[in-house]
């Protein structure tokens, strides 16, 4: 049993007066695809972001690789190999495929960079050939891909990914997720929240499921897929 | 039909557009040139307008037809192709620039030896102004801050010179990195409350302080003179003023060399110094937008909630771009204060922050080369065309809607070099 790469322990989430999360608590091990799900303002993007101190836990405690980050900056969690794909891609549209790359080694420096260009290229060969052309003008599947690319410029160990199948084709959705398991395969962490939970639990080793801030169910992927309640809330019961 | 299209000319189209134009320089010019005040009363000048439009009709007719000729189409072409932004460039391509720059290093060092003062002078003017347009472009067109008040940090570099000299007695080269680094400071102090805000609320607080630095330049009569300004003392070189007569019985700078009194030598010295500078500018500027640093500057522009994700400190790029900006400003500052000998705080009024904004946008936002040619183009050649000078803040309004209609995104386009592959991966 590997350790955990990454330990949340009874987080509290306020913004202002409203409490975003309550006392959530998880954790992500070595290699493992973990997936949160839960519905619209459940909480999923705020757990992501607190993970980058943005926003900041009340209490609590988040632990990486035996490291205490809760009050670390952001900059030095980036640098030191959590990356995210943050909500709705957020791709620099005025700038190219490349540039867009480029600025994702912006935590570690451009020792590796075109030798990760190349890595990227591989993995999503649709930005090979869009090298050049600016983020605005590329279709949302090709934001998203390269949004996930300019995560991984950073050579995170933990991978966050925050609704990469949002407003996508179910076509474009399977490429997605069809990518995200090759990249799984190759050993890396990642963490995933989406809303499409049949493509999340499917690719997951273990879900969490959270309701109004709460981690309300926790189980593998087949497990989740079988249970009445998630059926009923996220699976359109069928 | 299409294909006669392209041969012959479209008459119909020639003299709308004409007709067009011919109502729309009524309308502009009737009240101006038409109606001449003569005392107390006025005359009716219809045959000056007559010629004028009927002047500006026959061009554009013939504008029209020629745009409508072969050559005219590819013209025409290459503006509307002009609005997609950034382009990017092959990594082996090489630019035209590796030709031009040593040309122009060329061409201002013969330069002075043709020059007489006047012309001298007005190529320093050019040059401070490309500095300040190279600095606002950091905070503008690299970082999308938009700062309307950025004549404050030149207003601190060009008194910081001048109450340098009188209270504390300090000279040009003292106060040269003093004062870059008093602007940087003002930069800071002024980062931090913006630090939050976005675009409108951003223009209006720098702005305000744009109006603050002036207003107080202006009132603080004893420490500052208030509008009468406050005299500047004369660079020196190694100790040796530039005057006829050195004062506390020093040698002056023509003395010591043995050569003819010659009032130009403060000027060429000024150019000198002011050129090196700008090309050190140029070269930091070259290099910050290549380094993680410049790319976190136009990272932020573009979307700062990515920046986020990314962990960027967004308090620190935003500060140093402000910081860096700031500090160009302020060398600015000092070689306009030595050049003009005098400063008041009419030199730093709402009207410059407009001017050197103008030079960003017209330069084309985050372009160094747009950047150079348009504060040239904006500070020289209203001063060539001194009989035209009050026609200065119009020739500035033509140019802006030009510019918007053909080129919005500025002279140069930005373009950047695309990542240069290493040996050993496949391209
Ligand atoms: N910056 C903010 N300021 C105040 N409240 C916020 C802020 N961001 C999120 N919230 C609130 O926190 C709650 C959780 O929001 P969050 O964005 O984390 O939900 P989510 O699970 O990601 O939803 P979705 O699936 O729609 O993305 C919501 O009630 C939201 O209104
Ligand atoms: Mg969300």
């Amino acid at each position: 049993m590997s350790a955990p790469i990454l330990e949340m322990k009874e987080i509290d989430v306020f913004y202002g007066p409203i409490q975003a999360l309550k006392k959530v608590s998880l954790h992500i091990d070595e290699g493992e695809t973990v997936s949160l799900i839960g519905s619209n303002g459940a909480g999923k993007s705020t757990l992501l972001m607190s993970i980058f101190g943005q926003p900041r836990a009340a209490s609590g405690q988040i632990v990486y690789r035996g490291t205490d980050i809760t009050h670390k900056s952001s900059h030095y969690i980036a640098s030191n190999g959590i990356a995210q794909s943050p909500e709705g891609r957020r791709v620099f549209p005025d700038m190219s495929v490349e540039e867009n790359l480029m600025m994702g080694t912006i935590p570690i420096g451009d020792k590796f960079a075109s030798e990760d260009m190349q890595r990227m290229f591989d993995l999503f060969p649709r930005l090979k050939e869009r090298r050049n052309q600016r983020a605005m003008t590329m279709s949302g599947g090709e934001q998203q891909m390269l949004a996930i690319a300019r995560a991984l410029m950073s050579r995170p160990k933990l991978l966050l990914l925050d609704e990469p199948s949002l407003g996508l084709a179910p076509i474009v959705v399977k490429q997605i997720f069809a990518t995200l398991r090759e990249l799984a395969q190759t050993g890396m962490t990642i963490f995933l929240v989406e809303q499409n939970a049949n493509h999340a639990l499917k690719l997951s080793d273990r879900a969490y499921v959270m309701v109004n801030g709460q981690i309300r169910l926790t189980g593998t992927g087949q497990e989740l897929l079988v249970n009445d309640e998630v059926r009923n809330a996220y699976l359109g019961g069928h | 039909m299409s294909a006669a299209k392209s041969t012959s000319f479209d008459l119909k189209r020639s003299l709308i557009d004409t007709i067009l134009a011919g109502l729309i320089s009524l309308i502009v010019f009737g009240p101006i040139v038409g109606v001449v005040l003569d005392g107390y009363s006025f005359n009716m000048e219809p045959t000056r307008v007559a010629w004028l439009v009927a002047g500006v009709m026959a061009g554009r007719f013939l504008l029209s037809l020629f745009l409508q000729t072969p050559k005219g189409q590819s013209i025409l072409q290459g503006f509307e192709g002009s609005g997609s932004g950034v382009h990017v460039l092959a990594p082996d391509y090489k630019s035209r620039l590796r030709w031009i720059i040593p040309a122009l290093i060329v061409i201002a060092i013969v330069f002075p030896f043709f020059a007489n003062k006047y012309l001298l002078t007005v190529v320093i003017l050019g040059l401070i102004y490309v500095l300040l347009g190279l600095g606002l472009n950091i905070v503008v067109g690299l970082a999308g801050l938009l700062d309307l008040g950025y004549v404050a940090f030149y207003a601190i570099g060009a008194y910081g010179l001048a109450l340098g000299y009188q209270y504390l007695g300090l000279g040009f080269w003292t106060v040269l990195p003093l004062a870059a680094i008093a602007a940087a400071l003002a930069g800071c102090i002024l980062g931090f409350p913006v630090l939050r805000m976005h675009g409108d609320y951003l223009a209006i607080v720098t702005l305000g302080f744009g109006e603050i630095i002036r207003l107080v330049l202006n009132n603080w009569l004893s420490f500052t003179g208030g509008p009468n300004g406050m005299p500047v003392p004369s660079p020196t070189f190694m100790g040796l003023e530039f005057g006829r007569r050195a004062k506390d019985g020093g040698v002056p700078f023509h003395e010591f060399f043995g050569i003819d009194y010659n009032p130009n030598v403060k000027f060429l010295f000024i150019y000198i110094v002011l050129f090196l500078v700008v090309l050190a500018v140029l070269y930091i500027k070259h290099r910050l937008t290549r380094m993680p640093v410049g790319r976190a500057w136009e990272a932020l522009r573009e979307d700062e909630i990515a920046c986020r994700s990314m962990g960027l400190n967004h308090v620190l790029v935003k500060l140093s771009a402000f910081t860096l900006g700031a500090s160009t400003a302020g060398l600015a500052g000092v070689f306009f204060a030595s050049y003009q000998g005098f400063v008041n705080p009419s030199s730093f009024t709402f009207f410059e922050s407009a001017l050197i904004l103008a030079i960003v946008v017209l330069g084309g936002m985050g372009s160094t080369v747009g950047v150079v040619i348009a504060a040239f183009v904006l500070t020289v050649a209203p001063e060539l065309l001194r009989s035209f000078s009050e026609y200065r803040v119009l020739l500035f309004g033509v140019l802006m809607v030009l510019m918007m209609i053909w080129r919005p995104r500025g002279l140069i386009r930005i373009s950047r070099t695309g990542v240069v592959p290493r040996k050993g991966v496949a391209p």
